[in-house]
């Protein structure tokens, strides 16, 4: 039997874990001469204390929403996707293609063809390292880290020379048409009379994000291709006597990993920014990597982790707006909650299972005597 | 050097009589685990000392904490009458206990030689160590009866072999006291005779052995005490004479049990599989299979014996459909795909052929899924399993619990993972989910490899059960006891050929041993040099991975 109850697996130790990064990074803060609690309650109220901080933590959280699932996907394949910064990248172009180069009539005929060319072109971009991995046995690991630099590269190409409209000196697309620009949280959220900050760039990808989140939880645990994606991921050799093909597997984790990562470009690329710059992903398919560990590759567990990655950067920014604490400390900050809630997960996990043990012995011990 | 120590050590423990061995109360709890309980034994000078007890009874472990691996909660070891710390395998070698694993700890590309003296080798340059290890090996090897060639390759010498450098590599530092943990798993019945006139050569020099098995033969044919262990307590120690195997058998399962299979004479039928020219050709250019000929009939089960590594698992892997092979395999008439995008398990299940993999753990199961994942396994896409896109999983847990309690699984509990149930039980899983199946070839690997005895019993059953239902059923095990039980016809594989059908009911162990050997001249008597020269002839090419 298991040691421990479902809710503390699932609750209690993360929080453990996050309190034990929280405290630490405290103490690093008191190190450099600052006032932990007074930066606590500045992350909050500015990540937390308005609509407009809110709108901010959101649509960080809808990046890494997209990327965290996308890491997931492939987890479960037992497939460590680290390209999805490139996958999103090119994920970016194809939002820019699409936005630019259709007339669309409406904004969720272009949020679905948008979507549509980001998901192929990230879906693209990571079947190349999957069909390696599959068929050459070249590791995926370092073939999605290597397609990375090729994005930027690639981008920086189509951006300079190609997409670049002319007279125009920094490298990035045209503004997007007035046609494509997605409404807002601001948008959607006034006709119901619930005033949100116009000035957020949360937009309604964030709820595409959502679906998809369910629409993966759906994939992974209730369909059969779900099914086999884990059977796989848990033990290779089962799957070949099940007659599960370990190259079809591989493909189509990572082109779904992939075309996830990707999708992430209705956000940042149409949603915020509406038109394609260089480095538009501000390395949210990194963080991706720590919103799914965190998570614990459950998209559930992404959601909530994303949310607090969102809470982590917007919180952050403000500190380094109003403190001498600098930008780096921060990365710092999410570093020691990324090791706390990943890699040291087992310290939090064997002491809690002791204390599960005994306080179960000491309930066994006393009907059974 | 070595011999002073060896009899100083005993010349203090003769006068006394003290146990060469003795474990007071020895508990060790992993998690909720409690794998040892209050165990106490006492192991006297020049004698074997037969540990039995099922998988998962506590004996390796036990074992493990008398070699340092693991640090007991509770309880004292006792060495020569001396209360003794073992914090580490170092202690334990230094307190003269050596260890012959399961799996052997031998470094395949270096000299027995070398081997020997890994990690006792004494000194900085190798050259002298070289010399006086060589001495003590002459001189060991004659002492024992243990004749190796010092300067072999280990990966060019056979099994039998390899075991006995393991034991040289116990007696060069200086153990008075040696554990076996399942000796005989890896040898042919020959090479296991050998072994055990080696341990009583070593009896009779005054050495202790501690011999773990679960084959209660064994310890009936060479311990002069015996203790079984159940459920990590240990729960009788008698002599060996006084004592018989139906009542160990009862001792180590708690309940009477039934050693032999009950079955009707087979009525075969027509030809399910019909294998011919067979050749399997691995991934490096060994060939493993080099024309197996093969029928199994309606109604029969064919027991496929022989040493593992002789190509018994490509033979099933390809018949399952995850590896390739070159040749005919015909089934009910109609030919097999071996290899390409049809050669897969979830066409071989389409044909009618289920399969109970040899490794349950790491093909039959995945074993983090449920009971109900794994009860879907290789068969998620059957019609009953669905609604829609999606899996029926209500559905499969119904069907799962159904199953579980057609098989007497334990804990009936379809959400607990696999890996939490005893070996025994996650073979019914596999078992349940094949057979029921209905097919009309079921393919069964190492049926009861790590399962307990109660659960063998039951195993066989319906093993028999299927086949009297007039299905076709190949059977591959290493434990040729099993294969003389079940089996109606009996092939025995060698170096990837089949060295010879026997019907079952007129051939016995020592023919089969002979054969499992490479040796088709049966009438005859054969030496062990004979035996082991063949063997290692076998072992330059395909007998790799045991």
């Amino acid at each position: 039997m298991d040691v421990m109850p479902k809710w503390a697996e699932v609750v209690l130790v993360p929080l453990i874990s996050l309190l034990l990064a929280a405290l630490i990074s405290a103490l690093v803060i008191l190190a450099i001469g600052e006032d932990p609690i007074a930066a606590v309650k500045l992350m909050v109220t500015g990540a937390l204390g308005s609509t407009y901080g809110w709108g901010y933590t959101l649509y960080y959280a809808t990046n890494f929403m997209f990327t965290g699932l996308a890491v997931a996907i492939a987890f479960h394949a037992r497939l460590f996707n680290i390209g999805g910064e490139g996958q999103a990248m090119l994920g970016g172009l194809g939002v820019a293609i699409a936005c630019l180069y259709i007339p669309w009539p409406h904004w969720s005929l272009a949020l679905i063809g948008a979507a549509f060319m980001a998901g192929l072109l990230g879906a693209i971009w990571a079947a190349i390292p999957a069909w390696l991995q599959a068929k050459r046995g070249s590791h995926i690991v370092i073939t999605t880290i290597m397609f990375n630099f090729i994005a930027a590269a690639l981008l920086n190409y189509v951006l300079v020379n190609l997409m670049r409209p002319k007279g125009q000196m920094d490298p990035a697309t045209a503004r997007f048409p007035d046609a494509v620009h997605l409404p807002t949280l601001h948008d959607l959220l006034s006709p119901l009379g619930i005033a949100f900050s116009k000035a957020a760039p949360a937009n309604v990808s964030l709820l595409v994000a959502v679906a998809a989140c369910f629409g993966l939880w759906l994939l992974i645990w209730r369909s059969r291709l779900g099914y086999e994606i884990r059977a796989y991921g848990h033990s290779e050799s089962a799957a070949k006597y099940a007659g599960i093909s370990p190259v079809k597997i591989t493909m189509i984790a990572m082109i779904i990993s992939g075309a996830l990562a990707g999708m992430m470009a209705i956000n940042n690329v149409m949603g915020e920014a509406e038109r394609l710059v260089l480095n538009s992903t501000e390395g949210a398919g990194f963080i991706g990597i720590a919103v799914a560990l965190m998570g614990r590759s459950h998209p559930l567990g992404v959601f909530i982790s994303a949310i607090l990655f969102g809470f982590l950067y917007q919180g952050g920014a403000e500190l380094a707006l109003w403190t001498s604490i600098p930008r780096e400390l921060i990365v710092v900050i999410q570093a020691l909650v990324i090791l706390f809630t990943g890699a040291l997960d087992n310290m939090v996990r064997m002491p809690l299972e002791k204390v599960f043990l005994a306080l179960r012995k000491r309930k066994a011990a006393g009907p059974a005597t | 050097m070595t011999n002073n120590t060896t009899q100083e050590r005993q010349e203090t423990a003769a006068p006394t009589a003290a146990p060469a061995i003795e474990l007071k109360g020895i508990s060790k709890a992993f998690g909720p685990v409690q794998a040892n309980k209050d165990i106490s034994i006492r192991v006297m000078p020049g004698t074997i000392h037969g540990i039995i007890g099922e998988n998962g009874a506590g004996k390796s472990t036990l074992m493990s904490i008398l070699y340092g691996f693991y640090k007991a909660d509770k309880g004292e070891i006792w060495i020569d009458g001396k209360k003794t710390e073992i914090p580490d395998s170092q202690a334990a070698i230094a307190a003269g206990i050596g260890m012959v694993f399961q799996h052997f700890k031998l470094v395949e590309n270096f000299t027995v030689l070398e081997n020997i003296i890994l990690g006792a080798e004494g000194g900085r340059m190798l050259r002298p160590s070289l010399a006086k290890a060589r001495a003590t090996l002459i001189e060991l090897a004659n002492d024992y009866g243990l004749n190796v060639d010092p300067d072999a390759l280990v990966e060019d010498i056979g099994v039998g072999m390899q075991q006995r450098v393991e034991i040289l590599k116990a007696l060069y530092r200086q153990a008075d006291i040696l554990i076996l943990d399942e000796p005989t798993g890896v040898l042919t019945p020959a090479e296991a005779d050998q072994l055990f006139r080696i341990l009583g050569r070593l009896r009779s020099e005054g050495k202790t052995i501690i011999l773990i098995t679960h084959k209660l033969r064994e310890i009936m044919d060479i311990t002069d005490t015996v203790s079984v262990m159940r459920r990590g307590e240990m729960t009788a120690t008698v002599k060996t004479a006084d004592t018989s195997p139906p009542e160990l058998a009862e001792l180590m399962v708690g309940r009477k049990v039934l050693l032999r299979v009950d079955k009707k004479p087979a009525i075969p039928g027509d030809v399910i599989l019909d294998i011919q020219g067979l050749r399997v050709v691995d991934d490096n250019g060994v060939e493993r299979l080099r024309g197996i000929d093969l029928q199994v009939r309606a109604g029969e089960i064919v027991g496929i014996a022989g040493v593992a590594g002789n190509g018994q698992s490509e033979l099933l892997e390809v018949l399952g459909g995850y590896a390739n092979g070159i040749g005919t395999i015909l089934l009910k008439g109609q030919p097999l795909e071996l290899a390409g995008k049809h050669a897969d398990g979830q066409s071989r299940r389409a044909h009618g052929i289920a399969h109970v993999p040899e490794d349950r753990q790491r093909e039959g199961l995945i074993m983090e899924f449920q009971a109900w994942e794994n009860t879907a396994f290789g068969y998620h896409h059957d019609t009953d399993y669905r609604s829609g896109i999606l899996m029926n999983n209500a559905a499969i847990r119904a069907d799962t619990a159904e199953k579980m309690a057609r098989f007497d699984v334990r804990p009936p509990n379809p959400r607990l993972a696999a890996k939490n149930f005893s070996g025994g039980n996650q073979q019914k899983i596999v078992l349940a989910r094949e057979i029921e199946r209905n097919p009309d070839l079921l393919l069964v690997g190492q049926p009861t490899r790590g399962v307990d005895i109660g659960a063998i019993e039951f195993i066989h059953q319906q093993i028999v059960a299927l086949r009297d239902q007039g299905k076709a059923i190949l059977l591959v095990s290493v434990e040729l006891e099993e294969i003389l039980a079940l089996s109606d016809r009996i092939a025995v594989m060698f170096d990837g050929q089949i060295m010879g059908e026997r019907a079952a009911d007129q051939t016995d162990e020592k023919e089969l041993g002979l054969l499992m050997a490479g040796i088709t001249d049966t009438d005859h008597p054969h030496s062990i040099a004979e035996i082991e020269a063949n063997l290692a002839h076998a072992h330059g090419d395909a007998h790799k991975e045991v």
